[in-house]
């Protein structure tokens, strides 16, 4: 049983004004509507309110005084505060608008979005090597992904090394409905033997024979378009440039068609007796010294 | 639940006027059925609890949307609290 006088912290000859003022202050602080989910304050509310019940009443604080009741005996029936109903789904009747569903519902719109829920697939990078004449004229390869999925790339013509490829919509799967990302394809080019790109032309080191060098003549050229033929002009020399145009990257893009620079190497060939009498016995009609530059600047 | 007479009679001191009051600042929403308000338990604590803010909490009526508003929006939040710990199993 406690004693209603120390429930409020009064004094026992506290005036009816003051008892009320304890009452005042202290049910301020242990309602428990202003406490929620702090059972200890409604139970100390509850006796804060037997004990102001008891003793704001002059009749009964008096019989208590006499002891002629006491505080437990005339505590109230508990009757469900508030809170009880407030908490519980009848509560719904006094709940405010939407709002809180609308927090809630944003709450966990934003965590699926984080974690999993509506949102695009990621870009995927994959690398895939093509051959240097499938860079220069274009093609299509088929890419078979990680996850069994084959995609037919599409490089189009004058692909350069390290180019990536956007494939919309190829990239990872998407989350809650979302599209995928998309496949960034990374391409790298395989050297080729004896074309060589560079920007849109390409350099190409010709092989002819001495008679083709000196003599001139119409030779086939291989260019990344197939082969071409073309005539050598007579007395060209070994390291002659001769260019080929529109022979060289095909137009794309808008960018107009590279050149092909074949520069001539001549290569003797193996030994014939028919030229080693000749030379022996030939006498240019022009002397020339190849390595006089290098004589006058040593 | 019970009618506005009954309500009366049964919480001495609470004056009908003040409860109409209450009803039409929509403080107290009770049932509406044909033509009567009809109170639910809920209802009650309510009025209770308004009587309680404004006669022993000495928050006068002024003041009272405000409180009430207050409140009004911690019980969704922990009504809401209590759903979410019922699905995710935490207490709420």
């Amino acid at each position: 049983m406690d004693d209603p006088y120390g429930t409020l912290g009064v004094a026992r000859d506290a005036s009816q004004d003051a008892i009320r003022r304890a009452y005042r202050k202290l049910a301020k602080q242990h309602h428990p509507d202003l406490n929620p989910g702090k059972p200890e304050a409604e139970a100390r509310f509850k006796k804060i309110t037997a004990a102001n019940e008891l003793l704001s009443d002059p009749v009964m604080r008096g019989r208590f005084d006499r002891g002629e009741i006491d505080a437990e005996g005339h505590e109230p029936p508990p009757r469900p505060s508030y809170r009880d109903y407030a908490e519980g789904d009848a509560g719904a009747r006094y709940g405010g608008t939407d709002d809180f569903a609308d927090m809630f519902g944003s709450m966990f719109d934003e965590a699926r979005r984080k974690g999993g829920g509506r949102r695009p697939g990621r870009d995927e990078l994959f690398a895939l090597t093509v051959d240097f004449l499938e860079a220069v004229n274009g093609a299509t390869r088929r890419l078979t992904l990680p996850d069994e999925r084959t995609l037919d790339v599409a490089i189009p013509a004058g692909t350069e090394g390290g180019q990536v490829l956007r494939l919309r919509g190829q990239g990872a799967e998407g989350h809650g409905g979302a599209g995928r990302g998309d496949a960034l394809i990374e391409v790298h080019v395989t050297p080729h033997p004896w074309f060589v790109r560079d920007g849109a032309d390409i350099r190409l080191d010709l092989p002819v024979t001495l008679a083709e060098v000196v003599l001139g003549g119409p030779i086939e050229v291989p260019t990344p378009g197939g082969p071409v033929r073309m005539r050598i002009p007579p007395h060209s020399d070994n390291g002659t440039k001769l260019r080929l145009r529109g022979r060289g990257v095909p137009a794309h893009g808008g960018q107009p068609a590279g050149d092909l620079h074949a520069t001539l190497r001549v290569q003797i060939g193996g030994a014939d007796a028919a030229l080693d009498a000749f030379l022996k016995d030939w006498t240019p009609e022009h002397a020339v010294d190849p390595r006089q530059a290098m004589e006058t600047t040593p | 639940m019970i009618d506005i007479d009954i309500l009366v009679i049964r919480e001495p001191g609470l004056l009908r006027q003040d409860l109409e009051r209450w009803i039409s600042n929509e403080w107290v929403r009770p049932d509406r059925s044909e033509g009567h308000v009809v109170f639910h338990d809920i209802d009650v604590a309510r009025v209770r609890l308004i009587r309680e803010l404004r006669d022993d909490l000495a928050i006068d009526e002024e003041a009272l949307p405000l409180v009430l508003s207050l409140l009004d929006q911690i019980y969704d939040l922990r009504r809401h609290l209590r759903m979410v710990g019922g699905f995710t199993g935490v207490g709420a």
